[in-house]
């Protein structure tokens, strides 16, 4: 039975990974048309280096991840610094409150915000981006960072408190450094989910303002073409290696126990 | 530390002005209408909401929720072994299976059903492949059809399906199991009378994220899909960004919402009546 089980998983593993590794296997293929094999190549990736427009999308989305990872960063630690003094019932709303961005649908977020910025004639662009990611992340930064507060515990803090160091002090020289790998998870978690976004930015970008999702999906709609594959196989690495950073960081300093999120 | 609760505030009020209040405005312009040139008209009306029932849209909502459902049950069925596997194995193993489910998770939608139209278009791996082995001589139309949508869907949510699931497997209590297995159960009626029963939070909490996640989806349909496959999603961002029916669009989006509540609804009430059979623990 158990072999059985370990047969089917492994099955389903491949399931996941064997499209997003032909997907990165057809960007070395020299063919343009279709997907007979004519040996490898180098040209589709030289050729996004030398795409104006792929060169500016990058750069966009590099600009937004880094200000929303930030911003997203900062407002979300000092939330759940502040949540970590309420008294235990307040804090368990406010968090159980937190995840309501991140359970509702991103479509509805998107077009939600649209609204709002074409009623305030926000301009669509770099800014209305950064607003939109920076609101989608925030729930993730407070969500892991409450639940590294709560396994901290108070004693740390306490034993401080009695060796005379002021609040401050206390924060600078105790609360901070317990907390910087979930800080630095939070923050490699925010720069993924911002450069990886498709759906929300599908709403709230405007010209000029392409990211690299973005530019995929327009490539998409104008034809098949290995680029695409060379571009989201870029996409690809570089969240697959955020991700495991994060999660390196995430159960640094810890027992292992990690922030909850609601998959 | 009274200071502290401040710290709290930035967040709270970014949420509200960026989070709370547009998701406020949709439903507030659900009522208006729209003018000739696409202008909203503050108004109130309840003929955005009446038109969700035209049978045209009819159709569409019936075409959401069947794909939804099928996403939901194979999800299900696919999943659920897959999470009872990983807790049989060594804890080592455990954290490094559940992060080789999370990653594609964190991968977005596009990249992943692009992913797909790369192996099923008509030159694609697929077709190429059965065409170079002389099995057929024209390619196979794999993509922008029914099918073609219900497995991109179940590729890109199935880790919503596994994720909770492992999580109840983990958590309830093997004594019962045991206890069970001294009773003289076999293996299948231990897993029908208790471990399935026992990990129906897991199950329900699960089922509404992929199902919730489908009727909201508009990627993966419009990818592999194409102009073949209109689901709710499709058509509430065509309204926002092709046919600029705002106030309609909204009254739709409305109705994706309220979907979604019952929904979470319904998993509360498992919930509660799951809990309430382990004796009122809570979950």
């Amino acid at each position: 039975m158990k072999r059985a089980l370990l047969a089917y998983s492994s099955f389903i593993l491949l399931f996941l990974y064997i499209p997003l590794m032909i997907l990165a296997l057809y960007s070395f293929n020299d063919s343009r048309i279709n997907a007979a094999w004519k040996g490898f190549t180098l040209h589709w990736y030289v050729d996004l280096f030398q795409n104006e427009a792929v060169i500016d999308a990058f750069w966009n989305s590099l600009l937004i991840a880094l200000v929303t990872t930030a911003a997203a960063t900062a407002l979300g630690t000092l939330c759940a610094l502040g949540l970590h003094t309420y008294k235990q019932r307040t804090r368990t709303m406010m968090s159980g409150l937190m995840y309501v961005p991140i359970l509702v649908p991103d479509i509805l977020m998107g077009l939600s915000m649209l609204l709002v910025f074409s009623q305030l004639h926000w301009e669509l662009g770099k800014l209305t981006l950064i607003v939109a990611h920076i609101t989608f992340s925030i729930s993730f930064v407070v969500i892991l960072l409450s639940a590294r507060l709560a396994s901290m515990g108070k004693k740390l803090q306490e034993a401080a408190s009695d060796l005379g160091a002021t609040p401050w002090q206390t924060f600078r020289y105790v609360t901070l450094p317990a907390l910087l790998p979930g800080i630095i998870s939070a923050s490699l978690l925010t720069f993924t989910l911002s450069i990886d976004d498709f759906v929300i930015s599908f709403f709230v970008s405007g010209p000029g303002s392409t990211t690299l999702p973005l530019y995929i999906y327009s490539m998409v709609k104008r034809g098949i073409t290995p680029e695409i594959n060379a571009l989201s196989t870029i996409l690809i690495g570089m969240v697959v290696i955020l991700m495991i950073l994060s999660e390196k960081f995430q159960t640094k300093g810890t027992d292992g126990r990690k922030g909850q999120l609601p998959f | 530390m009274r200071k502290g609760r401040l710290l709290a505030l930035p967040a709270v009020v970014w949420l509200a002005v960026f989070f709370l209040l547009p998701i406020g405005f949709v439903f507030v312009l659900s009522f208006w209408e729209r003018g000739t040139y696409g202008e909203l008209i503050k108004s109130f009306t309840l003929q955005n909401f009446g038109r969700v029932f035209d049978p045209l849209y009819g159709r569409v909502l019936w075409e959401t929720l069947k794909i939804a459902i099928l996403t939901t049950v194979l999800c299900l069925i696919i999943g659920y072994p897959f999470a009872y596997t990983v807790t049989m194995v060594s804890k080592r193993r455990q954290s490094i299976l559940l992060l080789l489910v999370t990653i594609p998770f964190w991968i977005n939608f596009l990249v992943r059903s692009y992913a797909w139209i790369v192996i099923l278009r008509s030159q694609g791996v697929v077709n190429t492949l059965l065409q170079k082995l002389g099995l057929i001589h024209e390619p196979l139309q794999l993509l922008y059809n029914t099918p073609a949508v219900v497995l991109g869907m179940v590729y890109t949510l199935l880790p919503f399906m596994i994720l909770p699931v492992y999580v109840s497997l983990e958590q309830f209590d093997k004594q019962r199991l045991e206890a069970a297995y001294d009773l003289g159960a076999t293996p299948w009626q231990a897993f029908w009378s208790i471990t399935l029963p026992l990990t129906m939070p897991g199950v329900a909490a699960g089922s509404i994220l992929v199902f919730v996640s489908s009727i909201g989806m508009f990627v993966v349909s419009d990818m592999m899909g194409g102009s073949k496959v209109s689901l709710l999603g499709n058509v509430i961002q065509n309204q926002f960004l092709g046919a600029r029916d705002w106030p309609f669009g909204a009254a739709l989006s409305f109705m994706l919402v309220l979907l979604s509540i019952l929904l979470i609804y319904l998993y509360y009430k498992v919930v509660r009546r799951y809990s309430a059979a382990k004796g009122g623990e809570e979950v």
